[in-house]
């Protein structure tokens, strides 16, 4: 088990060196820094010497792999590739376009995108896996039948029409909450309580569908019928039975993501107002701040890497066959 | 006469439990009616399909959603279970009808540890703490000591993946038994089990059966299981009852023409010169209605009446009816036949040579020295080599043309390994393999396809050895044009003809896809490809054992005329003793990747040397001894073939082991009548002497 | 002077291959069976005959040229104009050419804001001017609007039922011809059966699809010819003309999308599957390492770099169109690139498990090559699987251009799509009252498009996976046990 472990996260390296390579070449091959300089800068009216002096103050004048006019390991260390890529697996992601650190970004911005991404994570599962419940208590009745029908219609709405429907409703309509904003301490509360019900509402279609689906898989096989053998009421089949076997499916799609939450969501961020790491990246990508995205991508690996070594984690922890074997 | 009881255990009436089959309303149970008396035990036998199974879920309601009891009564003790409400009908499962299901892995909750699941059933009806002032957890451990767990202590702690199938099995038991039920359905319990752990539960049953003074209704298809455990017999087809016997009575004279046909049909000792009785027809389609009787189509003996209207029950004697117009004197009038006998099996074929006579004369076709198939366990950090499962572990064998070689053992003893591994679809790791003089092992992917043409194999899961997506005539195809490419369109197409009419199908078929037929047809189909290419040698990897008996017959007697025209060697891969009693010349038995003996099948059937081979014929129900077997059963299961017990690995369920045995593995001593046998109870002669 | 976009020459790829694969269809059994129980399935047919109709919107607008100047250029050749145009915006001109100013309310006839307007003497007042096109017609709008706008609707439900009855008709007499029944026995069978093992097409949900969209397009179409049924844009362009523009850009992402990735996640898939070993290893290592990036941020990266590459090379494109196609086809190839991982993953597990069963061991028996095992044993049986995921990606697909045009890496802003107007009308939420038609037009038609599009992959889910729960025929068993009871006792 412990081997088991250790190896997982021994691949995990192999894969970082993987993103690392890939986003390099992204954003440094296919595109050259001179490109890079030339869309800031403006297409029209730049000179090669503002190009310089953008690349200069970057530290994008180096060359990519090896420096030939450098001696002994600077040949390596004082290059592109070095100061850009390599130094993220110490977790340095350098300085943004407009000179700002990004790690310290990073690490104060991480607090809010919990506060909304945590919430709806944690509430929405169990709303998700209660509803699915119901649904499966009722199969083949008329409620399952709506329930499923409202599942479809639910997943078919994009999350913008919940954002900008919720913000409409509760907040200019009837001044339930604030539309946007954001505070520290206890008195992000009420900030937050819009993105959240939104957020979990905007996952409900989805996501009940998905697990009621287990549930149903789950609820054919046949130790559920020795169950029922047994004597035991329907209640105790749905809740000592098959939802301890449902949860093995069900984690392997949900564990997965919980390092990511640090992430935040984009869209949610951004509608309300969050200063978090979603509407972070977004606003890297609107002034197209290419060391913020490429920190992000390395930071997003590194944490569904993570992810998927909780996910093995927490098979071990319901699934007595994996731990055991 | 001796008085019945004022009101039986159990009286099912009119049943009839009709399933959603997706296009159609499947009739799966139709007018069924059972008759059980306390600590009486019922065998409910019938062939896959005939409803079976859904009489004693409807019994217990415990249909899947897409089937439903449409009418009738079930009165357990005069009351109507079907009448009563949901919550009082779970206080009846589980407390007064305990039941087992087929497959102990599927059946036990995988997350759930074992003592959990027993406690469960006790706490449900408030056995244990309450009643007999013990715990649960101790009643739990009576229980599991009760079903023959050993070390039932420390298996409490386990879940159902750490047991063995026999234990699950077991375990299975042990919770259909937590709270005394008065009536035990027991749903094919030990079909899927092997046949020294099937005698084991059969056994157990039997005693818990008789200790406990509880009724028993058991279903299964085997008439062997029938005869050892059941005092009473009712035979289903297609959804009826056909016929009601005492067990006794019954194997003495089947008087349905459908129960007579499933006796006919068995493979056993003294038909193997004659081909098989087989059922002709397949089992009707239960979506619709029927006119006449519903075996009519397949009956030898139907006439006019069959036809025009359907026979209802006769009473033969008070313990005996039958579902036949035949025995019904106002139809038949002076037809009505006694019930009798078997009938006694047709006239030979023709001269079956002598399988003695040609051992020496024929060259081996094929022959494998030491075989040995290692697959690698791999673990630790690195994914390392760290053992290796030595599913087959040094098997020598000879195959001589025109022969047929059973290779028998239980699963998992890497029997089916040794059939791949001889036609290189598993690579061996170990050992010599010659085929007609050819060193098979060393020939590379180019090189072997020549001789591929000259060595096939038939598949066990007639649904998985056809591909969905191809038609007949192509999948026939395939084979000749990759092996046979001096065959030409026209010649391919002129051998599909005559490969479908050899293996008894319409040239229709070749136009059709594999879901427009049934398993025994599917069956001639793989064997009809295997034989496109005109081998000289098919390994036969239990072709018959996901058939009914009926169908079985079909496929032996098939396979035996196909190897008289073709003069084909067959290496006939089995678990079933009856079928190697009928098909073949030479047997080997294999426990645990190697062979313990081997040699002729009369030689070896008729007087086992190895204590294995012993055990395992006395494992095999029969229906000539109803009751009890009269050896001893296996205890145990099988080791692990990862890490197989020093010295002989039979050792440790050897009734005979002695002390040498567990310091060395025996080698193979001949046997005056050519047979070899690795025990140290047949020590070894020393070359010389 | 036709003009061949990138993404146009694809999707008639696309209609090309998809009339291949039907020909296959119509050549295997279990396929054509499998589409003949989604034409069995009420919802499934019904969101078909929705979905088609979004297709044939959006290869309409597929059909691109560049119409001729009126002046003849110098030496006489023709000039043509930098506008690219499409058959359907022919078709639907009146909705293109009748622009107003601004923002207008649907229906209205004046300006949604007050402008200073100078009156015939000169004088100057603030008010909300009349619509140029909105109607016009009108003499008194104030009294003569709201009962020009109840008859039109009026005239136009009663044409929409007739057209409906007629098709209907029609139809019903067309499928009694070729079953050789009468027009009543058919209506009545039409009308009862809800397609079983007698009726396999379920007809009557396809009529009623059709029906329901005559009923609702008749009204649109005539009130559209003197109003702006959803109303106008910020730059006075009708909103329905950019909602029905909006449709081929879901369509072309929803499907090229899916184009781009299939080789990859096929391909990959299988081969990782069935040959195992370093194989799959290396394969695995890939698209763990694809997988790994978040989707949203390697969307993000890809489209960048992309845009970066467009603007340092100004002089690539000849018109404007041509460049948001081309970004538009980026698109669609970043985000196959992007989502191939799931469909090989799934691919892959299947191979694993094909590769074991017998069949195939048979076809290894015949020493048959692994190319021909691949073609003939796996790709067949998988098949369903690669049907799945792309009829149920698609929804997804067009959810997901809303909202990177959101995030501001969808398609060229100059691009009409559902995450555009989105996005124009997000920011105008803060206006008082509120502009909310632009966001309705396209809640309205991405629900019809998405919602049709998941119903129609349920159906096809429910027909082609092997696993999927028994099809029931909708038998009722109550009444027939209590019947069968009663029959007892008597």
């Amino acid at each position: 088990m412990t081997a088991y472990l250790l190896r997982r996260l021994l691949y995990a390296v192999p894969i970082l060196i993987g993103v690392n390579l890939l986003t390099f070449a992204l954003f440094f091959m296919v595109n050259t820094p001179d490109d890079m300089a030339r869309m800031q800068l403006g297409v029209k009216r730049v000179t090669p010497e503002a190009i310089e002096d953008w690349k200069r103050e970057r530290g994008y004048d180096k060359p990519l792999f090896v420096n030939a006019a450098a001696q002994g390991g600077a040949r390596f260390t004082d290059t592109i590739f070095f100061d850009k890529s390599v130094r993220l697996f110490v977790f340095d992601f350098g300085f943004s376009d407009d000179g700002r650190d990004i790690g310290r970004e990073i690490r104060e911005r991480m607090g809010p995108s919990l506060a909304i991404a945590l919430p709806v994570f944690v509430l929405g599962l169990f709303a998700y896996v209660c509803a699915a419940l119901l649904l499966v208590f009722f199969r083949q009745t008329v409620l399952d039948l709506a329930g499923v029908v409202a599942c479809v219609v639910l997943m078919s709405v994009s999350a913008m029409f919940y954002i900008i429907g919720g913000q409409y409703l509760v907040s200019k309509a009837w001044r339930l909450a604030p539309i946007s904003g954001f505070a520290d301490g206890a008195a992000m509360v009420p900030f937050l309580l819009l993105p959240v019900v939104i957020g979990i509402v905007a996952g409900l279609g989805a996501s009940t569908r998905w697990y009621r689906t287990i549930f149903l898989d789950e609820m054919g096989r046949e130790y559920v019928r020795t169950a029922r053998a047994k004597g035991l009421s329907e209640m105790r089949v749905l809740f000592g039975h098959v939802l301890r076997n449902a949860m093995i499916p069900i984690l392997t799609g949900v564990v997965v993501v919980i390092p990511s939450l640090f992430l935040g969501s984009l869209l949610f961020e951004s509608f309300f107002g969050i200063p978090g790491l979603g509407s972070y990246t977004i606003d890297a990508i609107n002034a197209q701040d290419f060391a913020v995205v490429r920190a992000m991508v390395f930071l997003g690996s590194v944490l569904y890497i993570a992810g998927l070594v909780l996910t093995d984690l927490s098979y071990a922890w319901v699934d007595p066959r994996v731990r055991f074997s | 006469m001796s008085e019945r009881p004022a009101l039986p255990l159990l009286e099912v009436e009119g049943l009839r439990t009709w399933v959603d089959g997706g296009t159609s309303i499947v009739r799966a149970v139709d007018a069924v009616g059972l008759v059980l008396g306390r600590g009486e035990t019922l065998a409910l036998l019938g062939e896959s399909g005939c409803g079976k199974s859904m009489t004693a879920l409807s019994v217990t309601r415990l249909l899947p959603d897409a089937a439903e009891v449409v009418a009738g009564t079930v009165r357990l003790e005069g009351s109507d279970l079907l009448e009563l409400p949901e919550k009082a009908m779970r206080d009846v499962r589980g407390a007064r009808i305990g039941m087992i299901f087929q497959e102990p892995m599927l059946s036990l909750n995988p997350v759930m540890r074992i003592g959990a699941q027993v406690e469960e059933a006790l706490h449900r009806h408030r056995r244990g703490a309450a009643q007999d002032g013990a715990m649960p957890r101790a009643r739990a451990l009576a229980l599991l000591q009760a079903v023959g767990i050993p070390d039932a202590e420390r298996r409490l702690d386990e879940y159902p993946f750490q047991l063995s199938g026999g234990m699950r099995q077991r375990v299975m038991i042990a919770l259909a038994l937590a709270c005394d039920p008065e009536l035990l359905i027991g749903d094919e319990p030990t079909t899927a089990l092997d046949v020294t752990i099937q005698a084991q539960v059969l056994d157990l049953l039997r005693g818990l059966q008789r200790s406990r003074g509880m009724a028993m209704l058991l279903i299964t298809h085997d008439l062997g299981v029938v005869a050892q455990t059941a005092q009473r017999v009712a035979v289903m087809y297609a959804g009826e009852i056909v016929e009601v016997a005492p067990v006794d009575a019954f194997l003495h004279g089947p008087a349905h023409p459908y129960s007579r046909k499933l006796f006919d049909s068995l493979p056993e000792r003294g038909r193997r010169d004659a081909p098989l009785a087989v059922i002709r027809g397949s089992v009707p389609a239960l979506d619709g209605g029927f006119t006449g009787c519903r075996f009519a189509e397949r009956c030898d003996h139907a006439f006019e009446p069959c036809r025009r209207s359907a026979p209802s029950l006769v009473q033969l004697s008070e313990a005996r009816q039958v579902r036949c117009f035949l025995h019904d004197p106002a139809v038949a009038g002076a037809k009505v036949p006694s019930p009798a006998a078997p009938t006694a099996p047709a006239a030979p074929v023709g001269p079956v040579p002598d399988p003695g006579a040609q051992q020496g004369l024929a060259p081996a076709l094929l022959v494998a020295r030491d075989l040995q198939v290692h697959f690698p366990l791999r673990g630790g950090l690195l994914r390392r080599a760290r053992g290796a499962v030595r599913a087959v572990d040094g098997v020598s064998l000879e195959l001589a043309r025109g022969r047929t070689l059973a290779l028998v053992g239980e699963s998992g003893c890497g029997k089916t390994t040794v059939g791949k591994a001889l036609l290189r679809l598993v690579e061996p790791t170990g050992g010599t393999l010659s085929f007609d003089g050819q060193d098979l092992r060393s020939l590379g992917r180019a090189h072997l396809r020549p001789l591929r043409a000259r060595m096939q194999i038939v598949f066990q899961d007639p649904y998985a050895s056809l591909n969905p997506r191809i038609r007949i005539g192509d999948a026939l195809d395939e084979g000749m044009r990759s092996l046979r490419p001096e065959w030409n369109a026209a010649e391919r197409a002129q051998r599909i003809l005559r490969l479908l009419e050899q293996v008894g199908l319409p040239a229709e078929a070749r136009l059709r896809f594999p879901h427009q037929f049934s398993g025994g047809q599917r069956q001639r189909i793989a064997i009809a490809r295997a034989l496109s290419v005109e081998p000289q040698l098919v390994v036969c990897d239990e072709p018959t054992s996901a058939l009914d008996v009926s169908v079985q017959a079909q496929i032996l007697n098939l396979l035996r005329s196909l190897q008289q025209q073709m003069q084909l060697s067959y290496l006939f891969i089995t678990h079933n003793l009856g079928v190697v009693e009928v098909v073949a010349d030479d047997i080997a038995v294999m426990y645990l990747g190697r062979i313990v003996e081997r040699g002729p099948v009369r030689a070896v059937l008729s007087s086992p040397a190895h204590p294995y081979t012993c055990a395992l014929l006395a494992a095999v129900p029969r229906i000539e001894r109803s009751g009890a077997p009269d050896g001893q059963t296996l205890p145990g299961d099988p080791p692990s073939p990862v890490d197989p017990p020093a010295g002989c690995h039979f050792r440790q369920r050897c009734p005979r082991a002695m002390a040498i045995c567990a310091q060395r593995y025996p080698d193979p001593a001949s046997l005056p009548d050519g047979r070899a046998v690795a025990c140290h109870l047949h020590p070894a002669v020393p070359a010389g002497r | 002077m036709p003009v061949l976009l990138w993404t146009d020459a694809l999707v008639f790829l696309l209609v090309g291959a998809l009339c291949v694969f039907a020909w296959t269809c119509a050549r295997s059994e279990t396929l054509r069976q499998g589409w003949r129980r989604v034409a069995s399935n009420g919802i499934g047919m019904a969101s078909a005959v929705v979905l088609a109709v979004f297709v044939a919107i959006g290869l309409l607008d597929s059909l691109h040229f560049r119409p001729a100047l009126e002046k003849p250029g110098e030496g006489g050749k023709v000039a043509y104009s930098v506008d690219v145009l499409s058959v359907l915006d022919l078709l639907v001109a009146p909705l293109r050419e009748r622009r107003e100013r601004t923002y207008s309310a649907p229906l209205a006839v004046v300006a949604f804001q007050k402008e200073t307007v100078q009156r015939p003497d000169g004088s100057q007042v603030r008010e909300f001017p009349r619509l140029r096109h909105g109607g016009a017609h009108l003499a008194d709008p104030a009294t003569g609007r709201a009962t020009d706008v109840a008859w039109r609707t009026a005239g136009g439900l009663l044409l929409g039922l007739a057209a409906a009855a007629l098709f209907c008709t029609a139809w019903i007499a067309a499928i009694a011809r070729v079953r050789r029944a009468a027009f009543r026995a058919t209506a009545a069978s039409v009308w009862h059966d809800s397609g079983d093992a007698q009726a396999p097409v379920h007809w009557r949900a396809f009529l009623l699809a059709v029906s329901v969209l005559l009923v609702v397009a008749a009204p649109v179409l005539l009130l559209s010819m003197h109003y702006h049924v959803l109303g106008t844009s910020k730059i006075g362009q009708s909103v329905l003309y950019l909602s029905l523009k909006s449709i081929r850009t879901s369509l072309v992402i929803g499907t090229l999308t899916t184009l781009v990735l299939m080789p990859f996640a096929v391909l990959l898939g299988i081969a990782a599957g069935y040959f195992k070993g370093w194989v799959d290893d290396l394969i695995q290592y890939v698209y763990t390492t694809i997988e790994s990036i978040p989707s949203v941020l390697l969307i993000a990266a890809g489209v960048l770099l992309i845009q970066v590459y467009m603007e340092t090379r100004p002089g690539l494109f000849e018109t404007s169109a041509q460049r948001a196609d081309f970004r538009l086809l980026m698109l669609c190839v970043i985000l196959g690139l992007a989502n191939w991982t799931g469909l090989c993953r799934l691919l892959r597990g299947e191979a694993l498990k094909l590769r074991e069963l017998e069949y195939v061991q048979a076809a290894h028996a015949f020493g048959v090559s692994h190319w021909r095992i691949i073609v003939r044993h796996l790709a067949p049986n998988m098949l369903h699987i690669v049907l799945i995921s792309a009829v149920m990606g698609f929804s997804g697909l067009v959810l997901a251009e809303a909202v990177l045009s959101y995030v501001g890496v969808g398609v060229d802003p100059s691009m009409i799509s559902f995450g555009t107007m989105i996005n124009d009308a997000r920011l105008e939420m803060a206006r008082e009252p509120m502009v909310w038609w632009s966001l309705a037009a396209a809640f309205g038609f991405m629900l019809a498009l998405v919602l049709a599009a998941n119903l129609f992959a349920d159906a096809v889910r429910d027909a082609f996976d092997p696993r999927s729960t028994v099809r029931r025929t909708g038998f009722r068993i109550g009444p027939a046990r209590l019947a069968g009871r009663q029959g007892e006792g008597a």
